[in-house]
């Protein structure tokens, strides 16, 4: 940004004379010429009508100036070290020899100092900042420090994505409940499960209505959330977790959609568009009021405190001890695998204290059946999160989404009789296939490669060591 | 992670048996009243005092001392899905004065910490503004820059205690909080700059990381005192810490101090995104919720003794110090009771008194070998006295979770160890 585009190259060429003349400094001059010519041509881009012949013709002469400079300086730098040794009046004509212009020259004993024009800057910005706390609006006009350039609006275009309530920013397109669905069971459902009912401890984003009043409130969109503008922006900004902003503008109106869906605001055929997106309002939109402590909170709190003989008596009502939920050194990383499983935290603790000390019985049970690696099965299990919002496994697993998977190491493929499987694995079911570590490991690399036409909605793992942990962790489940 | 916690554990265990903690202390006691023998401290030659030690260079960046490494930060796995979307706490109880090293200010990621190379970095102001401009960190560089003390305090700070006591050290009840010097630019002058246009009544502070986080802030917040930082302590921002460069929000929740800081829009309305919404809004007992509840309330914590901190030395003269800090001004004034609010003392204040910045008190008595209940209460510069938490729950009901500024009680039995406690 400058409104004096000539001065700036102009200070661009003064700059790059000055490359030739210090070796001392090259690689900054080379850097700042670089700057300017990168600002003269992103200014020649910028086109501004009354400026644009000037700046073109600067920004062109500039580029030039810069590559010489640029080949010229890397042939001084080998001169340079040559030379090193030899009097410093030898490098100091040699330097002179190769200029046009008077040099700045180095200053030496002796020599007296003559000043440039440097002086300190009397701009108002500067005076200004001293002086004043507080400033309103009105006094920062006419302010300026000249720096920076301005925006391109491809630039802004590529940043500027936020959604307001009233569909400030919303994007051209749209997507239905349906396609909604799909893209949300592939992209969200591993973290908030299928009908947004939050696995672990990520989000609840369905139901929770009524519950605002009551111990431990469920805070949804359906529940909670004042604005649909809110559900767009974060999906789109931030969302899939660790893939953020991958997702097209019709997938995340699909997705939004899905997720009036399940919260019962929209019916199953809807479709969110840019045009109806502010019709749809959300159920708790006016549950919010702007923070008013001072009107209450303050004055109660303000007052002079007692200090002396303030009570007669006092009695512990709750010890943390007791609770015991403060993590120790011992069971921080055990804790981490099973404090995911449920929201009950102190459960969760005393649970994992008992397993950690008692070497976990069972576990090394179905190890020893097995006869599996157990830092494998310890690895799968973790990996198994990927799935169990579909599939169950252990003891009185069912089937969900998908079937449970206790013996499914050696079970006929679509083996399960209450369990609905699409085409493809009724067919493998009729001839009689069984999985076995190999094509289950395919099937796991590459769902909807192996068996085309699965209902399983899961896009496969990624690493062979996934795989093989996944494998050696259902191994460990017997059919039941 | 390198944060493994190896000091004292404020474990139910260490605190039934009282072995590991109180143990070292009574030693130490005892030789230093009862000395039979000569000290072999003092007596013996230490390793130290004959051989040579590291020249200089040998940790180009220095470290604290090895017999240190129990200070540092530690998470609580339960509070959330994964360490990538979590937080954890600085170690209060281990530091002292007002100022928090870089290394254990506290950290709270929502998808990470990104790292970011300050050559690829851009600011971009854009909205109602007369220009809309980039800047680069060397433009940034060039701009008038301030220094100022300032504590940052997450606004679910000992959010885990609104329904009871429940996490035994003030490392984890108090510490989402971190106070440092930063240098930064003047938000004013950025905005000034790209030039304000008369309707600009808000801007919008974005995040260049994986959350892009955004928070509405109003124009007079920030045409007052924010900053563009892009130091702490004198050094470059921490990359957990938003470098490189991030916002400050002077005594405001620190959500809104947006990291690795890489657009401010500017606009007439506020937006409404998932930080000032969905989170960071204060549900009450109506089940109506505070919305844009920004300035942090006058909150005091004692850090020594506390539950991670006993009183090891016994009977006899006892420092007490503790933490003290306001989002509206300087803390004047703290009290301390040792019998759970019977009695009050005013402590000691130490150190700069510095607006919106942490303060140091210090309370010395005479400790008799009794259980104790301490309590403290800050008192700030508005008048301002923090409440106990049952009048907080008065006012708000217990499922808050943001701004639980109540008073902290530690009971500490005749052993010296310290527990969270609640009292009538």
């Amino acid at each position: 940004m400058s409104k004096f585009p000539n001065q700036l190259a102009l200070v661009a060429v003064a700059t790059t004379s000055v490359v030739a003349l210090s070796v001392g400094l090259s690689e900054r001059a080379v850097y700042r010429a670089e700057l300017a010519a990168a600002e003269a041509s992103a200014m020649a881009e910028a086109n501004q009508p009354a400026e644009a012949p000037v700046v073109e013709e600067m920004a062109g002469a500039e580029t030039v100036v810069t590559e010489e400079v640029t080949e010229e300086v890397v042939a001084e730098s080998e001169v340079v070290e040559e030379v090193v040794e030899e009097p410093a009046e030898e490098v100091a004509e040699a330097d002179a020899a190769m200029t046009e212009e008077a040099p700045a020259e180095e200053l030496e004993a002796g020599m007296a100092f003559e000043g440039g024009m440097s002086r300190p800057a009397l701009f108002v910005g500067a005076a200004w900042a001293q002086t004043h706390e507080s400033p309103m609006i009105g006094e920062l006009e006419g302010i300026t420090f000249d720096l920076g350039r301005e925006a391109l609006a491809e630039e802004v275009a590529a940043w500027n994505i936020d959604i307001r309530p009233d569909g400030q920013g919303l994007p051209e397109g749209s997507g239905d409940v349906w396609t909604g669905e799909e893209v949300y069971i592939e992209n969200c459902a591993m973290c908030h499960g299928d009908f947004g009912e939050g696995r672990a401890r990520w989000p609840v984003l369905a139901g929770g209505w009524d519950t605002l009043e009551r111990e431990d409130p469920v805070k949804t969109p359906g529940s909670y959330w004042p604005y649909l503008s809110t559900v767009w922006d974060y999906v789109h900004r931030a969302m899939p977790y660790g893939q953020a902003q991958t997702l097209t503008d019709d997938e995340v109106y699909a997705i939004t959609a899905y997720i009036l869906y399940l919260n019962n605001l929209v019916d199953d055929d809807f479709e969110l568009s840019q045009d109806n997106f502010t019709e749809v309002r959300l159920p708790n939109e006016d549950g919010f009021f702007m923070d008013d402590r001072d009107e209450g909170e303050i004055p109660a709190f303000s007052e002079e405190p007692c200090m002396e003989n303030c009570k007669d008596n006092v009695e512990i009502t709750m010890r943390a001890s007791v609770l015991d939920v403060t993590p120790e050194e011992e069971e921080a990383e055990v804790t981490e695998a099973a404090a995911e499983t449920t929201e009950d935290a102190a459960t969760e603790e005393a649970a994992t204290e008992d397993a950690a000390t008692e070497e976990a019985p069972a576990e090394e049970e179905a190890t020893e059946m097995a006869a599996v690696d157990p830092a494998l099965v310890e690895e799968g299990e973790g990996v198994f999160r990927k799935c169990r919002a579909c599939h169950q496994v252990g003891e009185g697993a069912v089937n969900r989404t998908g079937p449970h998977l206790n013996g499914v190491l050696g079970r006929t493929i679509g083996g399960i009789d209450d369990f609905r499987y699409s085409s493809v694995f009724e067919e493998a079911n009729a001839a009689g296939q069984v999985w076995g570590p190999e094509n289950l490991g395919a099937y796991l690399a590459d769902p909807r490669g192996a068996m085309p036409g699965t209902k399983m909605s899961f896009a496969g793992l990624r690493s062979e060591d996934e795989i093989a942990a996944m494998i050696a962790y259902l191994s460990t489940f017997e059919a039941q | 992670m390198d944060t493994k916690f190896k000091g004292m554990k404020p474990s139910r265990r260490s605190f039934l048996s009282g072995a590991a903690a109180a143990g070292v202390g009574s030693v130490a006691a005892t030789v230093a009243k009862g000395q039979t023998a000569p000290d072999p401290a003092i007596t013996e030659l230490q390793d130290w005092q004959v051989y040579l030690g590291d020249g200089v260079d040998a940790a180009p960046y220095g470290m604290p001392s090895k017999h240190e490494s129990h200070v540092v930060r530690r998470t609580v796995e339960w509070l959330t899905a994964d360490n990538v979307s979590s937080i954890n706490f600085t170690p209060l109880h281990e530091l002292d004065g007002i100022i928090t090293p870089n290394g254990v200010c506290f950290e709270r990621h929502h998808s990470g910490a990104a790292e970011i190379d300050p050559a690829e970095h851009r600011l971009m102001i854009n909205g109602l503004v007369d220009k809309e401009l980039v800047f680069t960190m060397e433009d940034l560089m060039r701009f008038p820059r301030e220094n100022h003390v300032y504590f940052l305090e997450c606004a679910a700070n000992t959010g885990m205690e609104w329904a009871g006591a429940q996490l035994n050290g003030c490392q984890f009840t108090h510490g989402m909080i971190h106070n440092v010097m930063y240098t930064g630019i003047p938000l004013r002058l950025l905005l000034a700059e790209a030039g304000i246009k008369p309707n600009a009544k808000w801007i919008l502070p974005e995040g260049a990381d994986a959350a892009a986080m955004t928070r509405s802030i109003p124009m007079e917040k920030a045409l007052d005192d924010c900053l563009v930082a892009f130091k702490m302590n004198g050094e470059a921002l921490r990359t957990e810490q938003g470098y490189p460069v991030r916002l400050v929000v002077p005594g405001w929740e620190g959500n809104m101090w947006v990291k690795w800081l890489r657009r401010i829009e500017v606009g007439d309305e506020a937006w409404h995104h998932r930080e000032e919404t969905s989170k960071y809004t204060d549900l009450l007992e109506n089940g109506e919720a505070r919305r844009f509840t920004w300035e942090m309330d006058a909150k005091s914590v004692i850090t020594n003794p506390s539950p991670q901190a006993p009183i090891t030395h016994g009977p006899g003269y006892t420092v007490l110090t503790g933490l003290a800090w306001s989002g509206r001004g300087t803390i004047p004034r703290v009290d301390v009771t040792l019998d759970g609010g019977k009695n009050w003392h005013q402590a000691r204040m130490s150190g700069p008194s510095l607006s919106k910045s942490m303060h140091r008190f210090y309370f010395e008595f005479e400790w008799d070998g009794k259980p104790l209940l301490l309590q403290s209460r800050a008192h700030d510069s508005t008048g301002y006295v923090q409440p106990t938490k049952d009048q907080l729950r008065d006012w708000r009901g217990e499922n808050s979770i943001y701004h639980n500024n109540g008073i902290q009680t530690w009971y500490v039995n005749e052993k010296g160890e310290a527990e969270n406690v609640e009292i009538s």
